[in-house]
């Protein structure tokens, strides 16, 4: 866990309103495990205040990349960086995706809904690297939603599409493209990363099917560091069940842990 | 004394408490402290005011629990806390090996839980004083607490401060309409010290679903959009109160912690900005020494209530 005041933005890559920024940290891009995040500050005034959390895209000795879609004024801001711009990036933070769950030789899917494909990318690679077989379904609601599936193209991993209004892939929802998949072949374990409606029907289906399955929970968040206490989600404990900090116990919780709304 | 190499002193008197510097971290805003080691020299603090305890376990407030504003924050945590044994346990024994002053802010349902929290804590070591939080707007409803009215607070100063072997500093509500009235009860009920503010009652509305942005509907303001009040709360009150001040609200930067000290305050407590960066506390110190050897200033003390008003 470190301040890294200095990171430098090395290269911008722009699909409409979702950007993959290549930054040089040595420090953080060394450090960082698959599904941890960052908090990016996105402005040096006092408007907006906080840093934003972003889940690391990918991580190498140079540094980190992020993939982030703009939701709103902190995201759009930090958009407009350009390349050589001084980056302030606090992490890597949080508790990431258990690797070793996919054993050598072992499937794992990974599931991921629009911008939620971020840590994916990372735990695909790293999990390829670990000799498992990972298997990634890239799900959005229309075509423009899914600008990664070339860069995962690339990597020569198994992968599939689907968008909600059938423009591109398999037509419907991710959940419903993972379930069919499932019912073909029961994987080692499910990771997935994206909107909490998605998470919930695929936490539903994992369940059915006794399938281990990992899940990268998203909230707003003031610190990152467990801190603050302002990034609850309910999540089960020995003594019961209560409201547990995504940053510190988290981003990425097991699926009989979480109690979804 | 703390005098530095530069030669500017930085140290802070409250009388009950010397510091080595005027920085405190504003409780709720800086955890339970052992959650910045990996960001900073805690011993480089004037203390730390650690997260609110209850005497057990809290469960805080539904979600969403925070949302940014124009230069500010509101947040609806609701004390969510592991209360006093936990604390005494697992986090104190930490603590206590800090070379800073260490602070615990008190919470209580009623007046007999907030007695039996500083009956619990004054049989631990390591505790320089008691922040009494009479003052958060998140845990009743509407933010009703015992700071907005002079009698509720007088009758609970007076009682833990009879209760407990250490000082009270007492942190007041800016949810008043006279702030003046309400630091006085508490001084005349014997407080040692007076902290203020605590957030704004605040809300945030979503527009498309014309709901709440917050779970618990209301929560408090905190942040740079508060610093203009906070300032004129802690000045109207240094003017009339005896016992020291502690001011707060918005401190970003260490002539922002400057100016509470001019308009009366004999140290602060940095809050949200400690979210932004984990290190700001310190940053602010090592600030706030700089504009004082830039300007001349030998004494940061020197300068506390120093406001011009001819």
């Amino acid at each position: 866990m470190t301040i890294e005041r200095d990171a430098r933005l090395r290269e911008v890559q722009c699909w409409g309103e979702f950007f993959r920024f290549t930054i040089d940290a040595p420090a953080l891009g060394r450090a960082a495990r698959p599904g941890q995040f960052v908090m990016v500050k996105v402005s040096d005034s006092a408007f907006p205040l906080l840093r934003r959390p972003l889940g690391i895209h990918d991580a190498n000795e140079g540094g980190i990349e992020l993939f982030f879609k703009v939701a709103g004024q902190g995201t759009e801001l930090l958009s407009r960086k350009k390349p050589g711009d001084r980056l302030d990036i606090l992490g890597p933070l949080g508790q990431g995706f258990t690797v070793s769950a996919a054993p050598k030789g072992q499937t794992a899917y990974l599931v991921g809904g629009g911008r939620g494909i971020a840590p994916l990318y990372f735990l695909a690679r790293e999990l390829a690297r670990a000799g498992a077989r990972p298997v990634v379904f890239y799900g959005g609601r229309c075509l423009a939603d899914i600008p990664l599936r070339s860069r995962f193209e690339e990597t020569g991993l198994e992968f599939s599409c689907s968008t909600d209004d059938g423009s591109f892939g398999f037509a419907g929802f991710v959940t419903d493209l993972a379930a069919r998949e499932l019912a073909r072949e029961k994987p080692a374990v499910v990771y997935a990363c994206g909107p909490d409606p998605m998470m919930k029907a695929l936490a539903a289906i994992t369940a059915k099917h006794r399938v281990a399955a990992e899940f990268s929970l998203e909230s707003v968040m003031g610190c990152g560091i467990g801190a603050c206490w302002g990034c609850v989600h309910r999540i089960r404990n020995e003594s019961g069940d209560g409201w547990v900090k995504i940053c510190e116990e988290g981003p990425v919780f097991p699926g009989e842990r979480i109690l979804w709304p | 004394m703390a005098v530095t190499s530069r030669g500017v002193d930085l140290a802070a008197d409250l009388g009950f408490l010397k510091l080595r510097n005027p920085v405190l971290t504003a409780s709720g805003t800086f955890g339970y402290g052992l959650e910045f080691e990996p960001y900073m020299d805690l011993g480089k603090l004037g203390g730390i005011v650690v997260k609110g305890l209850y005497y057990g376990p809290r469960e805080g407030n539904p979600p969403p629990r925070l949302v940014e504003t124009a230069s500010g924050l509101i947040n609806a945590i609701g004390l969510q806390g592991v209360g006093v044994e936990a604390f005494a346990a697992k986090v104190l024994p930490k603590l206590r090996h800090l070379d800073t002053a260490v602070i615990v802010n008190v919470c209580g349902a009623d007046d007999d839980e907030y007695a039996a929290v500083v009956e619990f804590l004054d049989r631990q070591d390591g505790i320089a004083a008691y922040e009494l939080n009479i003052s958060c707007p998140n845990v009743k409803k509407e933010g009703a607490c015992p700071a907005l009215s002079p009698r509720t607070t007088f009758d609970l100063v007076k009682r833990i401060k009879a209760a407990s072997r250490r000082p009270l500093i007492t942190k007041l509500s800016p949810n008043v309409t006279s702030i003046v009235e309400i630091a006085q009860a508490a001084e005349e009920a014997g407080t040692d010290a007076v902290a203020l503010v605590n957030t704004f009652l605040a809300m945030a509305v979503d527009l498309e679903t014309r709901r709440p942005k917050l779970g618990n509907m209301y929560g408090g303001l905190s942040g740079p959009a508060i610093k203009p009040i906070a300032l004129r709360m802690v000045h109207q009150v240094a003017s009339r109160l005896k016992v020291p001040v502690v001011g707060m609200g918005g401190i970003m930067t260490g002539t922002d912690a400057l100016e509470f000290l001019v308009a009366g305050a004999s140290a602060v407590e940095v809050g949200t900005a400690n979210f932004v960066d984990p290190d700001a506390a310190v940053r602010v110190v090592a600030e706030m020494e700089r504009w004082c050897d830039a300007h001349g200033v030998a004494a940061v003390r020197d300068i506390v209530g120093t406001l011009e008003t001819s």
